[in-house]
């Protein structure tokens, strides 16, 4: 890991678990500023967890998180300014137009006016809304209303972006459309954090790629060093070889008595 | 901390936030209605028909039991129809509340919420532009049925004070159902579960003096009756509607019930909203 460049997403220590169910034991992770992370894992491995974690919804057991800076336990509106979180389930209203979910934003997010109008219609364009600005939105395609909720995360130009599993469900082209406007976001210096069982995704998209299992991170590199490592053709291989529910590579992993 | 440089900086905060931050949400709610205009409709129509089902199926009988000396048929059909278009003008507000529960739940249980709540906009903005949506809803449902009341016959007695003391008792009344229910949505974990338990609302009425006198009712409904909150706030609304305002002690029950549960229901809808399972 470089060294040099500050850190976007610090975690040190962080645990987390459900009424009976041990879910993070003690993970650590440094998103560098300006890359695009990608976290896998198993369902049901953490992944929504500690995206919800870094993103102010649940509070962790213990352990520490912070995103540029801020504790997301002690200053969470500050953390709140800063990101955008395009969560698995869609934050798309279905009864308000592209145009009206995306303005929901702008004035929430407190964008003065003249700004507000431009904003919309930039992202409407970006994300090939346009021509969908004034239906309502439970009437597009699954796709459609994925770049919609994608776009209304970027409205307030979050600096770092969580984003789960973002492409499921998206036909091969959609998906692609989509990572390129990952791309853009990353060029302009936005940090993203993702998750998705689209291992290809991760190979494409990914700076670096971290591996959860058992409640910690198994790997953590370049998906190139990855597949060197493991001596594999592909991410899935690397994949199914680090998370085998036969053989944890911790046993932390267990129920809580 | 390795990235002090990139604090930013804070923005405006505090009041003036929240209240652009309930302003919009307001707007969102007002135009969902807008938008699924079907389900106002069926809002405003089904206490409608309560209201017809009563007065001609029942009330000709029903009537010359809530008020004295009046006989069976059109007379007692018209005493019945004074008798209960209070209790209808409640059961409105309280329908209205079940469908903003179900509205809340959506919110909940879908990705709606999450993302609000990863974003700096305070739980009370994001509630309360339901509650704000639903009472603009409920005052001009409330409209419609009173209108259709006094279509069939029904003559309020109010003067300027009374309309205007029973417009802000009944807002009151429509702030506490509002949270209530949005405090049922919250909590509810579906959406089924969400239109299910603000049922209890539509029931109770039935369990006052709403819809018969309580001296009909057998002795343990009867207490039940008396002490539950529709019976003062009904004779509150019924008082202000004849003219004839009700006993002071039961109009303070009914102010003290709608702000006492008012703010549980504000209490316990934010403490949901801030355990959404997200
Ligand atoms: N609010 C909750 N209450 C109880 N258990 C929970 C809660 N949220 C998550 N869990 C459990 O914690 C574990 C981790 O869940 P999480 O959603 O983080 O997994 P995930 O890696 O995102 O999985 P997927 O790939 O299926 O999205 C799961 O076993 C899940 O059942
Ligand atoms: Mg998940």
């Amino acid at each position: 890991m470089s060294t040099t460049s500050p850190a976007a997403i610090e975690i040190t220590g962080l645990r987390k678990a459900y009424a009976r169910q041990l879910v993070l034991d003690g993970l650590d992770l440094t998103v560098p500023l300006g890359t695009v992370t990608a976290l896998l894992g198993a369902n049901g491995a953490g992944k929504t967890t500690t995206v919800s974690i870094l993103s102010t919804l649940v509070p962790a057991d213990a352990g520490s998180a912070t995103v540029l800076g801020h504790d997301v336990r002690s200053q969470p509106d500050a953390v709140r300014r800063l990101i955008g979180l395009t969560g698995q389930l869609s934050a798309v209203d279905p009864l308000l137009t592209a145009q009206e979910n995306l303005r929901l934003m702008a004035d929430l997010r407190l964008l003065p006016r003249s700004r507000r109008r431009h904003r919309v219609d930039e992202l409407l364009e970006t994300f090939g809304l346009a021509a969908a600005r004034r239906t309502p939105t439970q009437a597009l395609s699954g796709g459609m209303r994925r770049k919609l909720d994608l776009a209304m995360t970027l409205v307030g130009d979050p600096r770092v972006v969580f984003l789960d599993e973002p492409t499921t469900g998206l036909d091969p082209r959609a998906r692609r459309d989509l990572w390129q406007q990952v791309r853009e976001l990353v060029s302009d210096g936005t940090t993203v954090l993702l998750t998705t069982q689209y291992l290809e995704e991760a190979d494409q998209l990914a700076d670096t790629v971290a591996v959860l299992h058992g409640g910690r991170l198994v790997a953590h590199d370049t998906p190139a060093g990855l597949k060197t490592a493991h001596d594999a053709g592909s991410l899935d291989d690397v994949f199914l070889a680090l998370t085998d529910p036969e053989a944890p590579s911790t046993d932390q992993h267990e129920e809580i008595a | 901390m390795t990235a002090a440089a990139l604090t930013h900086t804070a923005g405006p905060t505090g009041p003036t936030v929240a209240l652009r931050h309930l302003l919009t949400m307001a707007r969102r709610s007002l135009l969902r209605m807008v938008r699924y205009p079907s389900l106002t409709v069926l809002l405003v129509v089904t206490p409608i028909i309560l209201l017809l089902l009563f007065v001609y199926v029942f009330g000709g009988a029903i009537g010359a039991g809530v008020a004295p000396g009046v006989v069976p048929g059109a007379a007692g059909r018209a005493a019945y129809l004074d008798y209960i278009t209070p209790a209808v003008l409640v059961m409105t507000a309280a329908s209205i509340a079940q469908s903003t529960a179900i509205s809340v739940a959506m919110d909940m249980t879908g990705g709606v919420v999450t993302r609000l709540r990863a974003m700096p906009v305070a739980s009370v903005a994001v509630l309360g532009g339901h509650v704000v949506g639903a009472l603009v809803q409920t005052l001009l449902a409330s409209g419609a049925v009173l209108g259709v009341a006094a279509l069939l016959g029904f003559r309020p007695a109010a003067d300027l004070v009374g309309w205007v003391a029973l417009l802000g008792f009944f807002t009151l009344l429509a702030v506490m159902l509002t949270w209530i229910s949005v405090a049922m949505g919250a909590a509810a974990g579906s959406v089924e579960t969400a239109s299910n338990t603000p049922m209890v609302l539509l029931l109770l009425p039935f369990l006052s003096s709403g819809f018969v006198p309580v001296e009909t009712m057998p002795a343990a409904v009867r207490v039940f009756a008396e002490h539950q909150p529709f019976t003062p706030v009904i004779e509150t609304i019924r008082g202000l509607l004849v003219g004839q305002p009700a006993p002071t002690s039961t109009t303070i029950a009914a102010v003290a019930w709608c702000v006492g549960l008012s703010v549980l229901g504000w209490w316990w809808a934010r403490r949901s909203y801030r355990r959404q399972r997200a």
